[in-house]
């Protein structure tokens, strides 16, 4: 029941009144209503607006925040109001819900900012009233599909591949995202250009060449070069077959390839020819052989892969299917009814072309889609007049579902072009809040070379640049973080570095000194290759990456290596050299162990080393190996 | 293809005297009933000023125009007997609350229905009782207006009740009223015989008494 009934309740039970007289039995005892019946003004303040409305109004809502006793975790005592920090302007909408019973969605509003607050309020988007719901409803679900296609489209595209990728995977990837890796496109544009070549081959030796010597007649070239034609042939379906196989190959699900429309598409395109060649030259049954190389010409809708154009054009088209199906059953019902009509009108006539309905077919559908070619005309005056009777209809017709397919087609480029847009927007994005982190982590190493983490005391005469509360406390969560690590954060620059000096310092071999034993071969430098969740083996901090690619500002680098000793550093060293060469690192990673000239413990616990970094063993005076993280 | 023309322009042509029409009914529908000033209908019922200013907010939200009509009326009886039927009860309900007979139930009306159902005497209760079952307003009633009656609150109980209704259920309770109101035997009940017999019953008397605290 309505809210708004309840109020009518205190006067349905007065009116029964009207039985007592009838009633036959006593009347059971009324429920005794204990709830003071005072009604007070309540104070709401919504981001300094301020609201008053009665305390049963919303109370007439149980099961929502202001309705229930949630409400009192947000009653400020000094002020003797409840305050709620949100949009004051959605409020109003809120309120007005339980003052009417009725909840109305602001046009002008965002859907999802609208959703939020009614989720905050505990108030289901249900009962949205009539007047609203339609809306409502058309705007959330146009939302979540472009939520669906960004998320499809950035996902689609440039997200690295995951980790443990096999070879089928990667090569699915390549098929399906050309840009992704030069071979794909390379790939990419040599189908496209085999296609093309493909076709216009077909095309080609149709058209007649002059004849041979001795001969009058023109040849198509067809037959003139037919071994020149025939090799074309068999090199160009030699290509497509391989890339079909291989498409076969590196599909994820094969069934599902195998229905896909474009794989149909290729198989249709290359039978012709194995069929051609394992027929006989025989008479008869090259005629159907002949017949089969139209097929050929499908050649040319492979280039719907790369063409998205020619793509949108096809699902406009079958998204318009119900359109398009109407009109159709529209058309063939007006062709019966005017070919009929047609037929009987020049019956009479003598020599007339219209020898029967399915003959008046032609005639029709000439007319209707205003043609015209004049080889059968109507000579009859009844004829004539239901010959115009038929163009003019013809027009409206046909005009009248083509609008809708127009819309459909708009409604679909426009979603690819914002789904680019987006993509390229992305891109910028990215680069732009990357640079904003860079800026951060830089400004942290900034603060360390003023050498900020020596400054005890606060008030001392340091004088760093300007920091807000918000920096100090980020520059120490992120000191926190290396002295739990026991690594240090260093910049790019500074890394590639060291990079240099260790592969050098590898080669002259200097076996007393640790900084020779980094064995960082040129491979461990920067090379983005591939970024990996790293977990440090001992380190309580698991540095995994983020989501987010552009978040990625630790890279750590496990391996399996734990130097335990000193005297070991030297043998490990081809193992570690071989670590190096392992690619999955990330440019970030490289130890610098400042040169400690103490002698390692045995015991040293197993720490993760990082190729080319020996941890440094500990000692009493311990200093700190650093392990230099860039930041990307 | 002219006469098609043609024939949409009537079309159009001949529905705008309508629309006029409905501009017209919006414009009537949207007068405003005020009530009497809140001294007023406090001096004429016994309901105090806070009870009176709780009760028009709650009819005022319901009846923004200030006025009820009967469907309305019938709409809301209608939500708190969804077993049922209650149109035809609420038909006579209505009846009996519009005490100015013009077909809408203004606020004064409807104050003064719940003070007396509420804070009356006895005898305005039983007056007012009295009021609905003579439908017609002769000062009598006979046995077709009580049968409507009894019908129209059976009609509230639905089909499926237990024990199950019977035809003649109704006319049953109508007989044994009359039994007990109908001191002279002459088939109809005047309001005299009806508040005495009702005085003389105690179950009625005691039933009365419940009703005083439902605002």
């Amino acid at each position: 029941m309505a809210a708004g009934v309840a109020t009518w309740l205190p006067f349905a039970r007065a009116a029964a009144v009207g039985w007592l007289p009838l009633a036959k039995k006593t009347m059971p005892k009324p429920p005794i209503d204990k709830k003071n019946r005072n009604d007070e003004i309540l104070f709401v303040n919504v981001s300094g607006l301020r609201f008053q409305t009665w305390k049963n109004t919303l109370d007439r809502y149980p099961d929502t925040l202001l309705g229930s006793s949630e409400k009192e975790f947000f009653y400020n005592e000094d002020t003797q109001e409840y305050f709620f920090d949100r949009d004051p302007e959605m409020f109003r909408h809120i309120l007005n819900f339980y003052r009417t019973g009725r909840l109305h969605y602001p046009r002008q509003e965002c859907i999802q900012a609208f959703d939020e607050e009614l989720a905050f309020y505990g108030i289901v988007p249900d009962i949205i009233g009539d007047c609203c719901m339609e809306e409502y409803r058309d705007r959330k679900k146009e939302n979540q599909e472009r939520l669906a296609v960004d998320t499809e489209a950035e996902m689609a595209t440039d997200t690295p591949l995951p980790p443990h990728s096999t070879h089928r995977e990667r090569l699915w990837r390549a098929f399906e995202n050309p840009h992704t890796s030069t071979m794909a496109l390379v790939f990419y544009y040599v189908t496209g250009f085999f296609i093309a070549v493909s076709v216009i081959a077909n095309v080609v030796e149709t058209v007649p060449c002059r004849p041979l010597k001795g001969s009058k007649k023109d040849l198509p070239c067809g037959e003139k070069y037919s071994l020149a034609f025939f090799c074309m042939d068999t090199a160009c379906v030699l290509i497509f077959t391989f890339e079909y196989l291989m498409r076969l190959f590196a599909a994820p699900s094969r069934c599902k390839f195998m229905r896909s429309v474009m794989s149909v598409i290729d198989v249709v395109a290359i039978m012709p020819y194995y069929i051609g060649l394992v027929m006989p030259e025989n008479e008869d049954v090259s005629g159907a052989f002949v017949t089969l190389r139209v097929f050929r010409v499908f050649r040319i809708f492979k280039f719907s892969r790369h063409s998205q154009g020619l793509r949108i054009l096809g699902y406009t088209l079958k998204s318009c299917a119900s359109e398009l199906g109407f009109l159709l059953f529209s058309l063939t019902m007006a062709i019966i009814i005017f070919a009929t009509v047609m037929f009987y009108a020049e019956k009479g006539t003598k020599g007339t072309n219209f020898t029967s309905i399915p003959a008046s077919f032609w005639y029709t559908i000439v007319t209707m889609t205003t043609l015209g070619y004049g080889d059968m005309v109507p000579n009859t005056i009844a004829g004539k007049i239901f010959g115009s009777i038929c163009s003019l209809s013809g027009v409206l017709v046909i005009a009248l579902p083509v609008p809708v397919i127009v819309s459909n087609f708009s409604r679909i480029y426009h979603q690819n072009q914002r789904a680019d847009k987006m993509r390229a927007q992305q891109k910028v994005r990215l680069a732009r809040i990357r640079l904003a982190k860079k800026g951060t982590t830089n400004a942290f190493l900034q603060y360390k070379e003023e050498g900020g983490f020596h400054d005890r005391d606060h008030d001392g005469a340091l004088c760093l640049k300007n920091r807000s509360s918000f920096e100090h406390q980020h520059h120490h969560l992120l000191h926190c973080l290396e002295k739990t690590t026991n690594h240090e954060f260093t910049d790019e620059l500074t890394f590639s570095e060291m990079c240099m000096t260790e592969s050098v310092g590898y080669r002259t071999s200097r076996s007393t000194s640790i900084s020779s034993q980094q064995g960082v071969s040129t491979s461990c430098c920067p090379r983005r290759a591939k970024r990996r969740a790293i977990r440090l083996a001992n380190s309580t901090v698991s540095v995994s990456r983020g989501s987010v690619q552009e978040l990625d500002t630790l890279h750590v680098h496990k391996t399996t290596i734990r130097p335990q000793s000193r005297s070991s550093l030297n043998a490990r060293t081809e193992d570690l050299k071989l670590n190096c060469d392992d690619r999955d690192f990330t440019a970030a990673i490289i130890s610098i162990p400042t040169p400690p000239a103490n002698t390692p413990d045995e015991s040293l616990p197993p720490s993760p080393a990082i190729p080319g970094i020996l941890r440094n063993s500990r000692s009493s005076s311990f200093t700190h190996e650093t392990v230099k993280i860039s930041s990307l | 293809m002219g006469a098609v023309v043609g024939t949409l322009t009537l079309q159009t042509r001949s529905r705008r005297p309508s629309r006029d029409k409905l501009d017209d009914d919006l414009e009537l529908s949207i007068v405003c009933h005020r009530p009497e000033g809140l001294e007023q209908l406090e001096a004429q019922t016994n309901f105090n000023k806070k009870e009176l200013q709780v009760l028009y907010r709650g009819f005022k939200n319901e009846c923004p125009s200030g006025v009820v009509n009967e469907e309305t009326f019938k709409q809301i009886y209608s939500q708190f007997f969804p077993h049922g039927d209650a149109s035809t009860y609420a038909h006579y309900l209505f009846n009996a609350f519009d005490s100015s007979h013009n077909g809408s139930i203004k606020f004064e009306d409807f104050v003064t229905a719940l003070s007396i159902l509420l804070r009356g005497t006895t005898t305005e209760k039983l007056e007012w009782t009295f009021n609905l079952y003579d439908i017609n307003r002769d000062g009598y009633i006979n046995k077709e207006e009580m049968m409507d009656i009894v019908k129209a609150i059976y009609d509230m109980m639905g089909r499926f009740t237990y024990p199950a209704l019977k035809t003649d259920t109704p006319k049953q309770h109508v007989d044994a009223f009359f039994q007990k109101m109908d001191k002279n035997r002459d088939g109809v009940v005047t309001l005299d015989e009806f508040i005495v017999s009702c005085t003389e019953d105690e179950n009625i008397m005691r039933s009365l008494q419940l009703f005083e605290n439902v605002i």
